[in-house]
């Protein structure tokens, strides 16, 4: 069963790749958070010029999941494997550009006086990371159980989001002096929710592809 | 073709409920068993048939697809020592009942093999030759219109319209193959079963005679064995998948290829059988 040999070989390692990718952009994430925390412009110029790479491997999954898809025309749970990581591999991407974002407000805010607290920016981004590992972890093990609580978890970073957004909109208004440097932080709070939300299409691409279920848009988990 | 007896019958054993694909059942078949001699080929067959859809059978070599295909127009009665078990409904009637027409049923259930075969005659005569000797027609204008109607439905006429006093032998593998198929529908069967039809023509007969069998569904229940998974997601709406003389599954061919119900279904369209 020659044949069946490698296509098992092109579908592990177009997991490897994907994984790479994710541990990409989970890694971009994680530097340009630093960067902002610690004020470390270095750290967000490496992020930035690592984007290439990462949108490289972006493609190269493209291509292997057509390849896979036009040579081996996998059915059932390999169609659904190939399907899903078509469809993640973007969202992955997505994921560094706004960690690439992030990283550009860092140095732009890493320029100007240090804000007196990043109120709770900093805890959007480890429940994102948090969210991210974990969304990752699920998709290796084909685990919708979790893949499902993880898509529960994202509310927590809307909440946080909110929170910080009237906060952020209060020290405007109360202290103008900072409101560049509040908007920015604004707009960083902003990638992190947006990242909560690819984070949730990476987690229902699992459940699509372990029980072949479709739960993008529903209400019910 | 002479009128074969009706095998003999082993006890009817009781089965589950024949899965259903929805719409009317054109083909209804309970509890089939089928015995080669003392080898046992189907175990417990229960299925339905839905009026013109495409059915597709798939499974390993020796699984009983094609013994399976044959009972449902008693193709299998001309194979000494064969034993058939259950019942095979075709609209309500039990096509193994005493005193059944097979000849009748047989034009009912009309069958397309594998290997294409002409009759050494000309493509005229080959689509001609049921009509001729069922005595559909006495008028040769009326046969003429019939044979120019199969021709049509086969996607053949324009092909052949210049020639039809050639040796259907001169036509190509792909067109001969869809010379049999205005044979068999020349005497307009309800059901028409296809034994790997396009097994031994390239991709280009392939398509032809995939998108006739698109095409005769409007009007025809279509039975095809496939060994092609990818034929078989191509050209039916419902999928059986047969292993060791017995059905796993009947499921919605979108379904089987994405989400099968059985995993060893799951295992036999995804290559990691055995």
């Amino acid at each position: 069963m020659d044949t069946h040999r490698h296509l098992d070989d092109e579908l592990s390692s177009l997991r490897d790749r994907v994984l790479l990718l994710g541990g990409e952009a989970e890694q971009a994430l994680d530097r340009a958070m630093y960067s902002l925390s610690e004020r470390d412009s270095e750290v967000a110029r490496q992020v930035l010029d690592h984007d290439d790479q990462i949108d490289h491997l972006e493609v190269e999954i493209d291509r292997q999941c057509i390849d896979i898809i036009a040579l081996r025309q996998p059915a059932a749970r390999d169609l659904r494997f190939v399907i899903s990581v078509a469809k993640m591999a973007p969202v992955l991407e997505r994921i560094a550009d706004h960690a690439c974002n992030i990283a550009r407000a860092a140095i732009d805010l890493n320029n100007e006086p240090e804000l007196k607290s990043l109120l709770d920016v900093s805890r959007m981004s480890e429940h994102a990371l948090k969210m991210l590992r974990a969304a990752l972890d699920s998709f290796t093990s084909s685990d919708a159980i979790t893949a499902r609580e993880i898509i529960k978890s994202d509310s927590e970073i809307n909440d946080l989001y909110n929170h910080t957004f009237h906060r952020l909109i209060e020290l405007m208004v109360t202290e103008p002096a900072t409101a560049t440097r509040d908007a920015r932080l604004l707009f960083v709070a902003k990638h992190l929710e947006r990242i909560g939300d690819y984070v949730t299409d990476i987690c229902e691409l699992t459940v699509y592809m372990a029980e072949a279920a479709f739960i993008k848009h529903s209400i019910k988990l | 073709m002479p009128v074969q007896t009706a095998a003999p019958r082993i006890e009817v054993k009781a089965s589950a409920p024949p899965p259903t694909a929805g719409g009317k059942a054109k083909v209804a078949v309970r509890g089939l068993d089928f015995f080669y001699g003392r080898v046992q080929a189907l175990h417990g067959i229960s299925l339905e048939i839905p009026e013109r859809i495409v059915m597709a059978f798939i499974g390993p070599s020796g699984c009983g697809k094609s013994t399976f295909l044959r009972t449902l127009n008693r193709m299998n009665d001309v194979i000494p020592g064969t034993r058939v078990g259950g019942q095979v409904l075709i609209d309500d009637h039990d096509i193994y009942a005493p005193g059944t027409d097979v000849v009748e049923l047989r034009r009912r259930v009309g069958m397309v093999f594998q290997k294409s075969n002409p009759f050494p005659k000309s493509i005229f005569d080959n689509v001609a030759y049921g009509l001729r000797i069922n005595k559909v027609t006495s008028s040769s204008s009326e046969l003429a219109g019939r044979v120019e109607e199969a021709l049509k439905d086969a996607a053949l006429w324009n092909e052949v319209k210049d020639r039809l006093k050639t040796s259907a032998l001169s036509l190509s593998g792909g067109q001969q193959q869809r010379l049999c198929i205005a044979r068999a529908l020349a005497i307009r069967p309800e059901v028409l079963l296809m034994d790997e039809p396009a097994s031994a023509l390239d991709p280009i007969a392939t398509s032809k005679i995939e998108e006739l069998i698109f095409d005769l569904k409007k009007q025809y229940t279509i039975v095809i064995v496939t060994h092609n998974m990818q034929q078989a997601a191509r050209v039916s709406d419902t999928t059986a998948f047969f292993l060791l003389g017995k059905l796993i599954e009947v499921n919605a061919t979108e379904k089987m290829f994405t989400a099968p119900n059985e995993k060893l279904t799951e295992d036999y369209i995804t290559g990691r059988f055995g």
